[in-house]
């Protein structure tokens, strides 16, 4: 504090008046404040549900009667919570794998593919990302009927897969546009053949962008819910859709719980995109 | 790269997706135009009925081969299904039929199955009206479901014209749909763009904090979100609670189940897809055009209005455009926090699908939905300069 207030008197005066070009208008002041709100808006609810599903009480009201962890034993000590939670994780886990070696696959052969072709592959890789969900839904609640995939873990994974895929294949292909065709070039003139160029050169400067289309891809297939409406049988029961069920019939503090457990989850997803993209920026620093 | 490589890479994704996404999306909206119930259950009668016009009397030889479609459509089981496309038109037929099927197959040979036979089991049964709904229906493809999507039909002539007044509920659950999209997303560009511009006013490692905040509510599950909604919105819920506890109100609000409920919800969830396009948009727009319009003497509300503006417009478009398309096919969030007369179109999509079995109708309500939405992003590609708008 000191040093600082010392450093201000000793030669910061311009400074300050460098970083402040202008005093804060009333308007100016307006805005920030309407800005300000409009975060609250977007964090505040989420917010508000994390400490009632640390209450003792049994209504969803502030005052908090008291601090527990009554509704983690009951969301964590079995039942079809945990089981839904295990059926989100499975399901997830398994869309993200598939979409990531089809995608990356379909990525490295899509890069710098021009014409026809090209866009109307690229328009039917995409196309899952804009087609409104119900619809990728209905389809497959009938199309897995006659191949005796609904209501079975494999049904629920292609499905999830449709939606995951372009996510993994936009960011690799966005890699591999903007890959340096002349490494590859270096890399054979150096003796590498195609196969340990691939491996040594291509390969690693995609991994950050295989990795951020696999946090992705997981991020999609966890927050679904309409397809694991429709396509989902008792066994499926993933955890939005224990969740649906749930607010369809009444709010209690156990949903608060397993609210908070999935915010902790997208949490993690977001911090670890947060990290690989650091890493991305950081790879391309040093190349560039 | 070698053609058969490509070819190689590009094969087990483009085979997944023609199988998984392609084919059964292109086999869902062919129901909106198929007719295939009529002529599985009913073959003997459209054959009679070949050259037959509705204002000529019924030909001869129609009735013997309509009970015989009945007892043999009732023992393959065909005839329930063509009963219930039937009744979408003739109101109340599906049950007539079915016990015409049953008197049919319990009376004895020598009784012919004439007009008499059926008008005694129901006059509709005998009735002009009725076959032309029949013939209508022989396929293989008609426009019935599409015409139903939009509250039309056809008379017994076969001219189109609205649907009864009571059965006319499409073009409001088309409306409320438009409506309530249009209003999230001019929501989200009053509360997204202030916020976007700000992000591209502070220092950069200000808005890394700010951008934080607005990525948060993105990663977290819509589930989530729309609960965190009922538990603030209901009755004794805490935005209520509040409210009551500092006197603004008496008794509380009904904030949820209805239309406020969904509006808020919806904009919640859908606010930083509009905050993020908006902010790589305006962030893209060079500084120095503000400073070059001010130092020609423009005041800054005039720089902004008449020259920043119009460079971010595309842009804004753009994303609003996706943020109403997103709207459009919005199914979970209604479902949650809206009442009976806020369902939106993928309601209707997945009731008629899964509950009440009426898949022409929920085909053709899904291709008006997709139409709309290829067409809409259609136009935000071309405002957004040709780069495609992702959502990720």
């Amino acid at each position: 504090m000191e040093a600082t207030s010392a450093t201000t008197s000793l030669h910061g005066a311009p400074t300050v008046l460098a970083a402040r070009p202008r005093r804060a208008s009333p308007w100016r002041l307006a805005y920030w404040a309407y800005c300000a709100l409009v975060l609250v808006f977007l964090l505040a609810p989420i917010a508000a549900i994390v400490p009632l599903s640390f209450s003792s009480g049994s209504f969803l009201a502030y005052p908090l009667p008291g601090w527990s962890l009554r509704w983690y034993h009951e969301v964590l000590g079995g039942g079809r919570w945990l089981r839904a939670l295990g059926v989100s994780l499975v399901v997830g886990l398994s869309a993200t794998l598939l979409s990531v070696v089809l995608g990356t696959l379909a990525a490295l052969g899509l890069a710098r593919l021009r014409g026809a072709w090209a866009a109307v592959l690229k328009t039917m890789i995409l196309a899952p990302m804009i087609v409104p969900v119900i619809l990728i839904a209905v389809g497959a609640y009938f199309f897995l009927a006659p191949l005796s995939l609904t209501s079975t873990f494999t049904g629920l994974i292609l499905a999830h897969t449709v939606i995951a895929v372009p996510f993994v294949v936009v960011p690799v292909l966005t890699a591999l546009e903007l890959l340096d065709p002349s490494l590859a070039r270096a890399a054979a003139s150096c003796g590498a053949t195609p196969r340990i160029a691939f491996f040594r050169v291509t390969l690693p400067s995609i991994v950050p962008a295989m990795a951020s289309g696999a946090l992705f891809a997981f991020a999609a297939s966890f927050d679904d819910v309409v397809i694991a409406l429709l396509v989902a049988g008792p066994d499926q029961r993933t955890l939005p859709r224990e969740m649906f069920s749930g607010l369809r019939d009444s709010i209690t503090p156990a949903l608060t719980a397993v609210a908070t457990i999935m915010i902790a989850i997208s949490t993690a997803l977001f911090l670890a995109m947060q990290a690989v993209q650091r890493r991305a920026r950081r790879a391309a620093m040093r190349e560039g | 790269m070698a053609a058969g490589r490509r070819v190689a890479l590009l094969a087990p994704l483009t085979g997944f997706l023609l199988v998984f996404f392609v084919a059964p999306l292109a086999w869902l909206l062919s129901l909106a135009v198929r007719e295939a119930e009529v002529p599985r259950a009913l073959p003997r009668t459209l054959a009679a009925l070949e050259s037959w016009q509705p204002n000529e009397p019924l030909p001869t030889g129609l009735f013997p081969a309509f009970g015989r479609d009945l007892i043999e459509g009732r023992e393959a089981g065909t005839l329930a299904d063509a009963a219930r496309r039937l009744n979408y038109e003739v109101n109340g037929v599906r049950s007539t039929l079915m016990r015409a099927a049953r008197e049919v197959g319990s009376a004895d040979a020598a009784t012919p199955l004439d007009a008499r036979f059926f008008e005694q089991v129901d006059p509709a049964l005998a009735s002009p009206a009725f076959f032309a709904a029949v013939q209508r229906a022989k396929g293989p493809v008609s426009a019935f479901y599409l015409l139903a999507s939009v509250d039309l039909v056809r008379d017994a002539q076969g001219r189109i014209e609205r649907a009864p007044e009571a059965n006319r509920i499409y073009i409001d659950v088309l409306l409320r749909t438009v409506a309530i999209s249009f209003t999230v997303t001019v929501l989200c560009l009053l509360l997204g763009f202030p916020v976007a511009l700000l992000l591209t006013q502070v220092r950069d490692r200000t808005a890394d904090w700010l951008m934080v905040l607005v990525l948060l509510p993105f990663w977290t599950s819509l589930l989530v979100r729309t609960a965190a909604w009922v538990v603030l919105l209901q009755r004794e819920g805490i935005v209520n609670g509040a409210l009551m506890k500092l006197g603004v109100i008496a008794g509380p609000l009904t904030l949820i189940y209805n239309r406020t409920g969904v509006l808020v919800a919806m904009t919640h969830v859908l606010l930083p897809f509009m905050v993020l396009p908006l902010y790589s948009v305006l962030k893209g727009i060079p500084p120095h055009y503000m400073r070059a319009a001010t130092s020609l003497g423009a005041p800054p509300p005039t720089a902004f209005v008449r020259v920043f503006l119009p460079i971010a417009a595309p842009g804004i478009a753009a994303g609003s455009l996706m943020v109403f398309i997103l709207a459009l096919g919005y199914y979970i969030t209604p479902a949650l926090v809206g009442g009976g007369a806020d369902q939106m179109l993928s309601y209707f999509v997945a009731t008629y699908t899964t509950d009440t079995g009426n898949w022409g109708l929920a085909a053709a309500l899904g291709l008006l939905m997709l139409a709309t939405t290829i067409v809409l992003y259609a136009l935000a590609h071309r405002l957004s300069g040709g780069r495609a708008v992702a959502m990720g």
